[in-house]
């Protein structure tokens, strides 16, 4: 930077704020929000000339620590249990980042302020940062760690395994349907302002106290821009503010977006936190303490409560509704053990939990035992092929669950799912919360008021349905989870390398065919959907048959 | 003396676990498991570039099995091919139908449409763009800061000083527009994440120079008694000769929906006849004769980013299509109507222009040599993508 100082440099480029004198802008991207034009200014403060030399000396301590990884030999401390769970982690994040980036330009055109202009384009600059310096991790840990199985196709398999379509939320909901919706609430004022704690700062510290010290490396780096970006949703949200129209569209996408965020990233980073670490001192904190200070105390007491008083209607029941799945209905555990279920249909191998891990669970989470111990000992028992199935196929008192049709997690707190024809289907949702997002928010009309910008949920949202009556040998081929020997499985149910002990397609061929929950909920009569859903609501926990003893 | 007994730190204890490469063997330990193998790169070894950003935006056609998940209210999701009229062979396939026991149908023929063979030439991604960016700003700021330690700007006749007060701030404008609202807005638009990531960091360009032509303009209003560091707002808001280009400027921000043209008449059109004009043609060549020899080394940095990067990454795009093997006419016919729309709007920003060649006391080529210069160097980017010059250049 030169001996200008950066506020003088800063207030000189707002004089290229550009008001149209003879064409405007063509408006590509709608919202049903109104803003008049403000003088709001722009929170960034970020100017080119220190920002490419900033972000280039962050790059190079990047860069240098990835070079003194590799010589220093960080992979022969590096837990394999945690770094499996990276496969699925950093296949899915450069998607939501360049998805942020791919947001910026809706901004542009929803919010008439060229003042904020200058930050959401520093923003966009940021998100090709993260997602491309992200994929190059990837790459290091593919070229380096003992197994690159899973690092090395991920982009393929992410879009086609039986979980990752749950994280790609977290993209197509920064960039579809009304811009505001999407691009600020959504990506801004709730996945980075909150979310981003649990994911670039909690999941990085258990990184490191697993022998990996690059994500934290290149996580933190990526955390120093999130910060700046939360100023830029800040200054949106307070523009939207303004005006009193905008209020029920703020309650209403405050709710999808809390929900749908918790939902998502507390299954995902709650799960690698908690089951891919290998770090069990009693005093590290557990995924629900971690959640309890960064989000709850950092971002709701501290970030959402003071917006109160300028007219912000915040969702405390869903917060605290929140706060009650993790703590109380086992929201984290019920996943975990989900995608360990489907173990199988994934393209990273889980570790089964220890004595150690069942300690430390029952100090963290008083009870865990009883809920989850027997089914781990299970999934241990069944980890090595030895004439049984998979353990999707064993009787282990374990329901196969439906999937929310919101936000794709199965109904995993099986008390709380609800059924409801929306759009001439019968769907399950894991709870109302998800439902109302479903049938009630993403509508063109919203409590009376006409609501054309906003979006829809589409798409093939239940993956059994896709492979419904296959063969699960063909499921996986089908997903191309098999590794170079043409038989043995990605997915592994433990972490033994020995080829005797991995599984291959021809364990898969025995197994009883795919069946797809909706299908089959769409086949019933009434009475039988009402029966469905009155065991459906008896099960658990742990995924308990109705009336199994817990 | 006693020794305080501690006790022991709470921290996580290294483990020794061998999961390094190598360290066994097991399907798909080797060296050939070691590369991402999800694309098919563009020659025969895949690039570090097509690792960091190959198949990040994903392609229904391709693994996106469960299809997009969110939709506009329109119907249209994800990335659809019919942003731009442009076309690539195979976008009028039909994307493979999944439904209730379909599979996931993952698209053995690869790529399923042109669209995914282009590459930046540029190879950007997030080390190169900052490497790039900052060693341009550094020599920018040493260039600028070295001049003024010098008094090298006590040098300046007083109408070039007017002259650069007014007119190479009233470029500043331009850049920053073409930074924002049409590279900026255009990167939700491309069809692969190779055109979107391109686009953003061609917009990354402009808003720098913009930026840089800002504060190199308060740098001179610090240094330079006299100088009104306000004066650019006045030309470009008011002065005869800049509302043609503010015009085209902004009527490029304005096109229908398609990224393809916006692009299109913004790197391959207004830029030679527009942006080189101006820069190149006569304020670097008339900067030296009236005692100036920074303010070329700011806007040659500009230049530079235009004619090695942007323009180079802008043919890679466009000319295959030229060339498609199933809509080379079609994609030729509309790029025809494009220039015939705006190439006449950019002959006639540049006439307006003609004035400033006239207001520097050593003065530069002569408007029309130097308007020639820019319409031979505009045909021959035309037929290296493969178009013929349109009639409408010899007006």
């Amino acid at each position: 930077m030169s001996r200008q100082s950066l506020a003088k440099a800063h207030q000189k480029i707002q004089e290229l704020s550009w008001e149209p004198q003879y064409h405007e802008p063509y408006m590509k991207y709608g919202t049903d929000y109104t803003f008049t034009k403000a003088a709001k200014k722009d929170p960034l403060k970020q100017v080119l000339r220190s920002y490419f030399p900033m972000q280039e000396e962050k790059d190079n301590r990047v860069y240098g620590a990835s070079d003194g990884a590799i010589r220093g030999n960080m992979f022969r401390q590096v837990q394999e249990r945690w770094l499996e769970w990276q496969k699925l982690f950093l296949s899915i994040i450069p998607l939501p980042e360049i998805s942020a980036a791919r947001s910026m330009p809706m901004l542009f055109q929803a919010v008439p302020n060229p003042e904020l202009h200058n930050g959401q384009a520093i923003q966009m600059i940021d998100e090709v940062r993260h997602s491309t310096i992200q994929q190059n991790l990837k790459r290091l840990y593919m070229n380096n760690y003992i197994d690159p199985a899973g690092f090395n196709n991920t982009l393929r398999n992410f879009h086609s395994d039986y979980c990752g379509t749950i994280g790609r939320q977290f993209a197509e909901g920064f960039i579809t349907g009304d811009a505001i919706t999407a691009a600020s609430i959504y990506l801004t004022i709730v996945a980075e302002t909150a979310f981003t704690n649990t994911l670039f700062v909690a999941m990085p510290a258990e990184a490191a106290a697993n022998g990996d010290y690059l994500l934290p490396t290149v996580f933190h780096s990526v955390q120093s821009d999130e910060s700046r970006h939360i100023s830029n949703g800040y200054a949106t949200l307070l523009m939207a503010l303004s005006d009193e129209d905008n209020r029920q569209l703020l309650e209403r996408d405050l709710r999808y977006a809390w929900w749908n965020n918790h939902r998502v990233v507390d299954a995902a980073i709650g799960t690698f936190i908690e089951y891919g670490t290998k770090d069990r001192r009693k005093d590290r904190e557990s995924y629900a303490e971690m959640w309890r200070r960064w989000i709850y105390d950092d971002y709701y007491r501290a970030y959402l409560l003071p917006l109160e008083k300028y007219g912000l209607v915040i969702p405390h029941d869903l917060i605290e509704e929140s706060w009650n799945q993790i703590w109380n209905k086992g929201y984290v555990h019920e996943v975990a053990q989900f995608f360990a279920t489907g173990w199988l249909a994934n393209y990273w191998r889980i570790d089964g939990m220890t004595d150690e891990d069942f300690e430390w669970f029952e100090y963290k989470y008083p009870g865990w035992y009883d809920r989850y111990g027997k089914w781990w000992e299970n999934y241990n028992r069944l980890s090595r092929p030895n004439g049984h199935h998979a353990i999707v196929a064993e009787d282990v008192d374990y329901v196969y669950p439906h999937r929310c049709w919101t936000c794709m997690v199965p109904c995993l707190v099986r008390e709380d799912m609800v059924v409801d024809k929306v759009d001439g289907q019968w769907r399950t949702y894991c709870h109302e919360a998800c439902r109302w997002t479903d049938a009630v928010a993403f509508r063109p009309t919203y409590q009376g008021r006409d609501t054309p910008n906003m979006g829809k949920l589409v798409g093939h949202r239940e993956w059994e349905t896709l492979y419904h009556g296959w063969n699960w040998a063909d499921v996986i081929s089908d997903m191309g989870f098999v590794r170079d020997d043409g038989k043995t499985l990605t997915a592994q149910p433990h972490l033994d390398l020995d080829p005797k002990k991995m599984w291959t397609l021809d364990h898969m061929r025995r197994m009883p065919h795919v069946a797809s929950p909706n299908v089959i909920l769409n086949e019933m009569s009434d009475s039988e959907r009402e029966a469905f859903v009155a065991d459906y609501n008896a099960q658990g926990p742990a995924g308990r048959p109705a009336g199994a003893k817990s | 003396m006693t020794t305080a007994e501690s006790s022991e730190r709470s921290v996580p204890k290294p483990v020794f676990t061998d999961a390094e490469a190598g360290a066994k063997e097991f399907p798909d330990s080797g060296p050939s498991a070691r590369r991402y193998n999800y694309f098919k790169p563009a020659k025969r070894k895949q690039t570090h570039y097509e690792d960091v950003t190959v198949e990040v935006q994903p392609d229904p056609r391709h693994y996106l099995t469960q299809g997009w998940i969110y939709g506009f209210a329109d119907g249209s999701n994800g990335y659809p091919l019919t942003w731009t009229k442009l076309k690539a062979w195979g976008v009028d396939d039909p994307e493979p139908v999944r439904g209730p026991g379909s599979g996931g149908k993952p698209v053995q023929n690869w790529p399923a449409h042109g669209w995914h063979e282009f590459r930046d030439p540029n190879e950007e991604w997030e080390l190169t763009m900052y490497r790039y960016n900052a060693n341009v700003v550094r020599q920018v700021t040493q260039n600028v800061e070295n001049a003024r330690t010098t008094k090298a700007f006590e040098q300046w006749t007083p109408n070039w000083t007017r002259f650069v007060e007014r007119n190479v701030g009233a470029w500043m404008h331009i850049e920053h527009i073409l930074g924002l609202y049409v590279f900026a807005a255009s990167n939700r638009s491309g069809p692969t994440n190779m055109h979107n990531t391109a686009m953003a960091v061609n917009s990354e360009h402009k808003i720098r120079f913009a930026q840089d032509l800002a504060l190199y303009n308060l740098t001179l209003t610090e240094e330079i008694e006299g100088f009104d560091g306000t004066a650019h707002l006045e030309a470009w808001n008011s002065d005869a000769e800049w509302q043609g280009v503010r015009k085209v400027t902004e009527a490029l921000t304005a096109v229908n929906d398609d990224w393809g043209e916006m692009i299109f008449a913004t790197n391959i059109i207004f830029e030679p006849l527009l942006g080189e004009l101006f820069r190149s043609r006569l304020v670097m060549q008339a900067a030296a004769g009236n005692g100036d020899y920074v303010t070329p080394t700011v806007v040659g940095s500009g230049e530079y980013d235009y004619a090695q990067r942007d323009l180079r990454w802008s043919q890679a795009c466009f000319g295959p299509l030229t060339q498609d093997r199933e809509f080379a006419e079609h994609n030729k016919t509309l790029m025809n109507g494009w220039l015939q729309n705006w190439v006449p709007q950019c002959l006639e920003a540049a006439r307006q222009l003609q004035p400033l060649w006239s207001q520097p006391d050593a003065k530069p080529p002569r408007f029309e040599d130097s308007l020639d210069q820019a319409k031979s160097r505009f045909s021959g980017i035309l037929t290296d993508l493969g178009l013929e010059t349109p009639k409408e250049l010899s007006q």
